[in-house]
């Protein structure tokens, strides 16, 4: 699996320590996920749910226009849903500033290696699957 | 030793004023013997963020959950979950979560499948807890652990399996998804956990009324004449029919069992837990596209 730099260390970070922390760990990632910039404070006031069941996620990408074609994130979820802040957060620390290419390479399944599978369901952690194929949806079509 | 009943008014207008506490009775009797408030999330980390005083977590995906049989826990299992978060047979025990309490009602099913006698829902659950500004916190209780016994689940009550809902056909269903999930134009939902499913639509005859019509903005559920106005009237229900209610996986239908059994009053309601995952992937069952009811 070729993962970018940063998201390697996630990976190995959440694979060296049981269930128990690893939610921890997400724990802790959903606190650090960055606020949005001015200029899309609107948009996410206008976030819509996409269905009812949804927490409602906010996902802007921007890329560069210089060779490398470096992808730029930006995410905005609610405080009362900690692990769609959790996942968020774990694309941006994984993702942020990587050349296009990169990003486009992470294999759609890298989220099972993070070993969450026990502590958080299956189920919950399809969330992060829909998560990248949009981030890379809005990638394809900046690049 | 059950704690007193909240003689609340808006919740004396319900069949079964019992089953519901007010966030008062809950701040006045918080700590109090015989109690034990339970969080139940759809989100994983909320608990954790901050939480009623003293509250416990229940988690219904990996803990009322088989990780590998598509079921609930056994009677085993159900006694340590409740043993080591102090649960006794006869404690009080309060439930209240995220989202309109969609998991504490599913939760409070499952306990009720266990025939545990005391379960309540805390009525707005942890947004109004919130929004009054009482207290939370992030101190995990460290509850003695006592004995529960190992009761045998009862599902035949208020459960229905797929082979039951074939032989209800012709009978009163409720269908509890989004409109577009019942018209069959969507198989799943849109950047959410895919709990796909190969065909659309909805079982025959089952009406289209999404759960939360049920809960009011503050996330309380609407009042008794509020309710009555959308089930009795609107859908035509009464409260002597055999009624099946049903979503996805079971657990937004759970809101509507509770909703239809213990503010209305209905005498039969079974949750069909199986719902649109197993419906949609089964061989030869009928379905109805569009947004009719249709009939078998």
């Amino acid at each position: 699996m070729s993962l970018p730099p940063q998201l390697e260390e996630l990976v190995e970070d959440f694979s060296g320590v049981g269930p128990k922390d690893r939610l921890q760990l997400l724990l802790e990632l959903s606190r650090e996920l960055p606020e949005l910039p001015e200029r899309y404070a609107d948009a996410a006031d206008s976030m819509e749910q996409v269905h009812e069941c949804q927490s409602p996620l906010f996902l802007a990408v921007e890329v560069d226009d210089d060779a490398d074609r470096r992808v730029h994130l930006f995410f905005s979820a609610p405080p009362e849903a900690p692990t769609t802040r959790g996942f968020a957060s774990i694309m941006h620390t994984g993702m942020d500033g990587e050349p296009a290419s990169a990003v486009l390479a992470v294999p759609d399944d890298f989220y099972t290696a993070l070993g969450l599978a026990q502590a958080v369901s299956p189920l919950r952690l399809r969330g992060m699957a829909a998560m990248l194929s949009r981030i890379k949806k809005q990638v394809r079509a900046a690049v | 030793m059950a704690l007193q009943n909240d003689t609340d008014p808006k919740l004396a207008e319900y069949a079964h004023p019992d089953r519901l506490v007010t966030t008062t009775w809950l701040a006045d009797n918080l700590g109090a013997d015989g109690l034990v408030v339970v969080e139940s999330d759809e989100d994983v980390l909320l608990y954790d963020t901050g939480h009623i005083p003293g509250a416990v977590k229940v988690d219904w995906h990996t803990e009322l959950n088989d990780p590998v049989t598509r079921d609930y826990v056994d009677g085993a299992r159900f006694a340590e979950i409740c043993g080591e978060r102090g649960i006794t047979r006869d404690t009080t025990v309060v439930f209240y979560g995220d989202r309109n309490n969609w998991w504490a009602t599913y939760a409070l099913w499952v306990f009720s499948l266990f025939g545990h006698p005391d379960v309540r829902i805390l009525d707005g659950g942890r947004a109004k807890w919130a929004a009054e500004g009482r207290e939370m916190t992030t101190e995990q209780p460290k509850p003695e652990a006592v004995a529960y016994p190992v009761v045998e689940r009862d599902d035949a009550a208020i459960r229905a399996f797929k082979d039951d809902v074939l032989a209800h056909l012709g009978k009163p269903l409720v269908d509890v998804r989004s409109p577009g999930e019942y018209s069959g134009e969507l198989l799943h939902m849109p950047d959410y956990p895919q709990e796909g499913a190969v065909r659309g639509g909805h079982i025959p005859g089952a009406a289209s009324v999404p759960w939360a019509r049920a809960a009011a903005e503050d996330a309380t559920f609407r009042s008794r004449a509020e309710l009555e106005a959308i089930y009795l009237e609107e859908q035509g229900l009464k409260a002597d029919d055999d009624v099946v209610a049903y979503c996805r996986i079971g657990e937004r239908s759970s809101h509507t069992w509770f909703v239809l059994t213990h503010l209305l009053g209905f005498d039969k309601v079974r949750n069909y837990d199986g719902s649109w995952t197993e419906w949609g992937n089964a061989v030869r069952v009928p379905i109805v596209q569009g947004s009719e009811r249709g009939s078998a």
